[in-house]
C-alpha cells in the first residue's frame, strides 16, 4: 500500500483519555522501549486492514498493562498471564471480532504459559503479539523465561544458570508442534529491515485473524533498554548479538493458505425456545390421584442399603420419581465419598407433604436392605414400629428386631427368574407399592417409559413384569 | 412437565438457563462436577456456549471475558477451585463485572475429601482474593433452591455489577429433589454502557487497574457504597418457629434442613426451640440477628460444618448481649437431628 | 506545499524522547539530537533540514506514536532501503 505520510497510525485513540495526568499524548513507556514501536506497527495494521470498529485488544499485566491507552478498540484489561483465557470467552462471544491478546514473557510464557498452550490448542480465533524481552520489566528486571543463560537480571545476579533456572523458553518452537495454530514466526525489532519483516507479520496475523483463521502468534524480540541498564541504540545491538542465536528468527509454521475459518456460533439467547428445547413442557402437571395410604406410610424416610450394582441408587431414585407423580414432597440422598468407592452404597429418600427437613434418614422408617452387612449394619436404627424390607435370597440371618414389621423378599431371585438381575430395582418398587399401599402398580408401569428415557421396549417390558412380581409376592405371602 | 426430580447441581444450571446465561466456563471438580457435565448437556442445545477450561483460573479469567462481553455467564466448583477463582473473583469485583459462581463445598483444608463441609465460608462471604471486595452470597438449601437462587443470582449480578456467588454443600449439591422449573426471563438488561462489543459504538473498556491514587480511592468508595446498598437492600432469611422461640438455632444450607427436624423434634417435647436461616451470607441479616434479645431469645446455637465461620457474623450481630453456642460436624460428616436436640438440652438443659 | 519539500522528516520535540533510535536508523544521517531539551528534559531528534529520502527508517524505528511525521509523496513501507 503506498502512503504519502507516515504518520501516527488511525488505530491509535487521538487522546490518550484513559491515561491519567497531564501527558494524554505520548506513551508511559521508557525511551526506546521496543513496545512502543511493536505498538505502532499493530495500530497502523488494524488502520490499514479496516478493522478499527471490530477489534478487540486484550492488555496484559507487564509493561504493556497500559496498552488499553492507546489503541481505539475495545479494550479488555486482564490479570497477569490469562489474557488467552479471557480471549477465549471474548472470542466466543463475538466470534466475527477480531480478538488482539499482547503478552510479554513474564505474562505469556511464565504466569501465563499453560493458558497460552491450550488456547493455541483449542485454535482459538486470537492473534498473539509475544515480546519477547527477556526480563521483567515492569517490575523492575527480573529473570524472565526467556532471560539468556549468564544473563544478569536483578533475580540471577550471577547471571541465569541453566542447572538452576532452567533454558531460555523457546515458545515459538513450542507452539509450533501443535496441530491447532495457524501461523507461527518469530521477528525482531532489533534494526529497520527487520522492523520491516515484523510489520509484515503483524499484518499478516491480523489479516488472518480478520478472516478468522484460528490462532497466530507473532514472537517479537524486542529492547528493554530500562530492565537491561543498556542505551536504546546498544539495546538493538544486544538483541542481534544476544538474543538471536538463542531465538532463530524464521517462520516456525504457517498453514494461513490452507487454513478455512474457524466458524464458532454467536450465543444464542431466546426465551422462547428454550422449554421446548429443553423438553420441558408448558402442560401443567396432573398428578395421580393417591389410594388409601395407612398413617404410618404417609411420611416415609426410607434408606435403601447394599451392594453398588445392585441398583441401590435406581431404587431409591425410582421411589422418589414415583412419589413425585403423586403430588408429594421428594428428595434422594445419595451416599457420596468415602464409601462411594468401597463397594457398598445407600441412599436415603423422603416421601411427604410439606417441606423436608433433614435428607439423610438417620432413622427410617423404612429399611430396604439388598444385602446382609446393610441390614446388620441399619436394621438397629429402623424407628419402633417401623418396616424392614430385605432381600432373603442373598441375606442369610434373621433380623434381630421384634419391634418392627418385617417382609422377607427374595428379591434378587425373582429378578433371577424373569432373567435379568438388574431388574431388582424395579421388583422393590412394585414390593414398596404393595407394601405401604402409597403406589398404584398401573400408575408405576405407566411410568415407566419416562423413569427409563431412552431405553429399549423389551427393557421397560422387563422392568414392567419386575414391577408386578414385586407386588404380586408381598400380596401372595403377606 | 415443568416438575423434574434432579440434582441440586443440575437445578443449578436449569435456573442459569431460564435466567438467560449464554456460557458456562468451568472444570469438573467433585462433588460440583455435575454442573459442568448438565452445563455441557444442556447448553449446546440452546445454542450457548460450553467450554472446560484448562483450570479453574482459566475458567474464571474465560467468565471474566464473557462478563465483560455482556454476556450472562457462569462457572461452578468446590473448594480448591475456588481457591483458585479468587484472582479471577477479585478482577470480576474490581471491574465491576456481574457474574454467578457456584460453590458446592467439599472438605478441607489442602485436597481434604469430598465430603459436605461448609469450610469455604470465610474465603467466598468475606472476599477470599485481594482488595475491597464482597460478593453476594446466596445459600440455597434445596434443588428448587438451587435453581430460582441461581436465577436470582443472575439477576443480584446484574442489578449490582458485582460477582455473586451461590454457596452450598455437597449435600445440597448431590441431593436429588423436585424441581418446578420457572419460566425463562423474557428479556436480558442492557450491558451496552460498559461491555465491550467492539463495534464502533461499544468501544467500552474493561478494567480494573487505578494506577493513580486518588483515582482508586475514589472507585474503591462507589464500591463501598456498592456493598451498603447491597446489606440495605437485599438481605433474606428464614425463620421457623421463631415466634416463641427461646432457644434459636442457626444454620445454612444443608444443616438449615437438620436444623428444621431437630426443631420439629424439640417442639414435640415442648422445648421452645427455632431456627433462623441466613439465605444471604453476604449480605448478613444482622438486624434480624441482633433482635434474637429483644423477642425473648435466650440462647443461640450456631450449627455449622465448619469450625466455626459463620459463628463470628453471628456473635457480632448478637453485640454480645448473648454469646452463641457452637457445634459443628467436619471432615463430610454431618449431624443428625438428634445430636442436636442433645446438644441443646446439654447445653441449655431442659428449658420450657 | 511545494516539492521541494519532499520527503522530509519532522519531529514533535515535545514527544520526542530522545531515545535516539531514529538517528541510528536513518541511512542517510539527516537525524540529529537537538542541543536543546524539550519540556522533559530530553535532547530530541532534529531533522537536519535536507537530504531525507523517505525511507521512513526513523518513523518505524520510532517508539511513540506522534514523535516522527515522514513526508511523501510516493512511498511503499515493504521497500527497505
Ligand atoms: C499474579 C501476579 N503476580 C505477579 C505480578 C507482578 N508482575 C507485574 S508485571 C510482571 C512481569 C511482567 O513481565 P513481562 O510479562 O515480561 O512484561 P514486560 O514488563 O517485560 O513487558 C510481574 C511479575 C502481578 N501483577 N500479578
Ligand atoms: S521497563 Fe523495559 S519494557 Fe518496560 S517500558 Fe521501560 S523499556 Fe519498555
Ligand atoms: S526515535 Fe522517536 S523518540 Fe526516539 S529520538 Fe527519534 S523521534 Fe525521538
Amino acid at each position: 500500500m503506498k502512503k504519502t505520510v507516515l504518520r501516527k497510525p488511525k488505530g491509535f485513540i487521538d487522546v490518550y483519555k484513559h491515561k491519567p495526568g497531564a501527558e494524554k499524548d505520548r506513551t508511559h513507556y521508557c525511551p526506546g522501549c521496543g513496545h512502543g514501536i511493536l505498538h505502532k506497527l499493530i495500530a497502523e495494521a488494524i488502520e490499514d486492514l479496516d478493522i478499527i470498529d471490530d477489534t478487540i485488544l486484550i492488555s496484559p499485566v507487564g509493561c504493556s498493562v497500559f496498552a488499553y491507552y492507546y489503541f481505539d478498540t475495545g479494550n479488555f484489561q486482564v490479570a497477569h498471564g490469562r489474557a488467552p483465557a479471557v480471549g477465549t470467552a471474548v472470542s466466543r462471544a463475538n466470534p466475527d471480532k477480531v480478538v488482539i491478546s499482547y503478552q510479554g514473557d513474564g505474562d505469556l510464557a511464565a504466569i501465563g504459559g499453560n493458558n497460552i498452550l491450550q488456547a493455541a490448542n483449542r485454535g482459538e480465533n486470537i492473534a498473539v503479539f509475544f515480546v519477547n524481552n527477556a526480563i521483567y520489566g515492569m517490575t523492575g528486571g527480573q529473570m524472565a523465561p526467556t532471560t539468556l543463560l549468564e544473563q544478569i537480571t536483578t533475580t540471577t545476579p550471577y547471571g541465569r544458570n541453566a542447572n538452576t533456572d532452567g533454558f531460555p523458553m523457546k515458545m515459538c518452537e513450542v507452539l509450533s508442534q501443535l496441530s491447532a495454530p495457524t501461523y507461527v514466526e518469530r521477528v525482531s525489532l532489533h534494526d529497520a529491515p527487520h522492523i520491516r519483516r515484523t510489520r509484515a507479520a503483524v499484518r499478516k496475523a491480523l489479516q488472518n485473524a480478520k478472516e478468522r483463521k484460528g490462532f497466530q502468534f507473532v514472537e517479537v524480540l524486542s529492547t528493554c533498554p530500562s530492565g537491561w541498564k543498556i542505551d536504546p541504540v546498544k539495546s538493538m545491538e544486544w538483541v542481534k548479538e544476544k538474543m538471536l542465536p538463542q531465538f532463530p528468527l524464521g517462520v516456525y509454521k504457517d498453514v494461513s493458505n490452507e487454513a478455512v475459518a474457524v466458524e464458532r456460533p454467536v450465543p444464542i439467547f431466546d426465551p422462547a425456545i428454550v422449554w421446548e428445547k429443553l423438553g420441558i413442557s408448558s402442560v401443567a402437571d396432573v398428578d395421580f390421584p393417591r389410594g388409601d395410604v395407612p398413617d404410618e406410610y404417609r411420611k416415609m424416610s426410607i434408606r435403601v442399603a447394599g451392594f453398588g450394582g445392585q441398583g441401590i441408587m435406581v431404587t431409591g431414585q425410582a421411589l422418589a420419581s414415583v412419589a413425585l407423580e403423586y403430588g408429594y414432597n421428594v428428595s434422594w440422598l445419595p451416599s457420596y465419598g468415602p464409601e462411594m468407592r468401597g463397594g457398598t452404597a445407600n441412599c436415603s429418600v423422603n416421601i411427604q407433604d410439606g417441606t423436608i427437613g433433614a435428607a439423610e434418614a438417620v432413622k427410617p422408617g423404612l429399611l430396604l436392605a439388598m444385602n446382609r452387612p446393610s441390614l446388620e449394619k441399619f436394621e438397629k436404627f429402623i424407628v419402633p414400629g417401623g418396616t424392614l424390607i430385605y432381600n432373603s435370597t442373598l441375606i442369610d440371618i434373621k433380623p434381630v428386631r421384634n419391634d418392627i414389621k418385617v417382609f422377607a423378599i427374595p428379591i434378587t431371585g425373582i429378578a433371577d427368574e424373569l432373567g435379568n438381575t438388574r431388574v431388582q430395582s424395579l421388583v422393590n418398587i412394585g414390593a414398596y407399592a404393595a407394601i405401604t399401599g402409597m403406589f398404584n402398580v398401573d400408575h408405576v408401569v405407566e411410568l415407566l417409559p419416562k423413569l427409563f428415557k431412552g431405553k429399549k421396549q423389551a427393557i421397560i417390558d422387563l422392568n414392567a413384569k419386575a414391577v408386578k412380581a414385586g407386588y404380586d409376592y408381598v400380596k401372595e405371602n403377606f | 412437565m415443568a416438575r423434574m426430580l434432579m440434582k441440586g447441581n443440575y437445578a443449578a444450571v436449569y435456573g442459569a438457563a431460564m435466567a438467560g446465561c449464554t456460557a458456562y466456563y468451568g472444570y469438573p471438580i467433585t462433588p460440583a462436577s455435575e454442573i459442568a457435565e448438565s452445563a455441557a448437556a444442556l447448553f449446546p442445545k440452546l445454542g450457548r456456549i460450553f467450554l472446560q477450561a484448562e483450570s479453574e483460573v482459566a475458567a474464571i479469567n474465560m467468565v471474566y471475558g464473557a462478563a465483560g462481553s455482556g454476556q450472562r455467564v457462569m462457572t461452578g466448583s468446590s473448594g480448591p477451585g475456588i481457591s483458585l477463582k479468587s484472582e479471577g473473583i477479585s478482577y470480576c469485583a474490581g471491574a465491576a463485572l456481574p457474574c454467578v459462581i457456584v460453590d458446592i463445598m467439599r472438605g478441607g483444608p489442602g485436597l481434604g475429601n469430598i465430603g459436605p463441609e461448609q469450610s469455604d465460608y470465610n474465603q467466598v462471604v468475606k472476599g477470599g482474593g485481594h482488595g475491597n471486595y464482597k460478593n453476594i452470597v446466596l445459600a440455597p438449601n434445596s434443588s428448587q433452591e438451587m435453581c430460582d437462587y441461581t436465577m436470582l443470582a443472575f439477576e443480584l449480578a446484574d442489578k449490582y455489577r458485582t460477582p455473586v456467588f451461590v454457596l452450598t454443600d455437597g449435600v445440597i449439591g448431590q441431593m436429588m429433589e423436585s424441581v418446578t422449573i420457572p419460566e425463562p426471563v423474557k428479556e436480558l438488561p442492557d450491558k451496552s454502557d460498559y461491555a465491550v462489543f467492539g463495534n464502533p459504538l461499544h468501544k467500552n473498556l474493561v478494567n480494573s487497574i487505578y494506577i493513580d491514587h486518588d483515582d482508586l480511592e475514589a472507585w474503591n468508595m462507589v464500591l463501598y457504597k456498592k456493598y451498603q446498598q447491597i446489606e440495605e437492600n437485599e438481605v433474606r432469611f428464614e425463620e421457623y418457629m421463631m415466634d416463641d422461640a427461646e432457644i434459636v438455632v442457626v444454620g445454612y444450607g444443608s444443616v438449615s434442613r437438620v436444623l428444621r427436624t431437630a426443631v420439629d423434634d424439640a417442639r414435640a417435647k415442648g422445648v421452645k426451640m427455632g431456627l433462623f436461616r441466613p439465605i444471604t451470607l453476604f449480605p448478613f441479616p444482622v438486624n434480624e440477628i441482633a433482635a434474637f434479645p429483644g423477642r425473648g431469645v435466650k440462647h443461640v446455637l450456631t450449627v455449622e460444618l465448619s469450625t466455626g465461620q459463620m459463628v463470628d457474623d453471628v456473635n457480632l450481630a448478637l453485640g454480645g448481649v448473648i454469646k452463641s453456642d457452637l457445634y459443628f460436624r467436619l471432615g463430610g460428616n454431618v449431624p443428625s437431628a438428634d445430636e442436636i436436640t442433645g446438644k441443646v438440652s446439654e447445653l441449655y438443659g431442659e428449658v420450657k | 506545499m511545494t516539492d521541494a519539500k519532499y520527503p522530509r522528516s519532522e519531529v514533535d520535540p515535545d514527544k520526542c524522547k530522545g531515545c535516539g533510535l531514529c538517528i541510528a536508523a536513518c541511512p542517510k544521517k539527516v537525524l540529529v539530537f537537538s542541543p536543546k531539551l524539550n519540556s522533559k528534559g530530553y535532547h530530541y531528534a532534529e531533522y537536519v533540514g535536507s537530504g531525507c529520502v523517505g525511507c521512513g527508517n526513523c518513523f518505524y524505528n520510532c517508539p511513540e506514536p506522534d514523535a516522527i511525521t515522514v513526508y511523501l509523496r510516493n512511498y511503499d513501507p515493504e521497500k527497505v532501503v
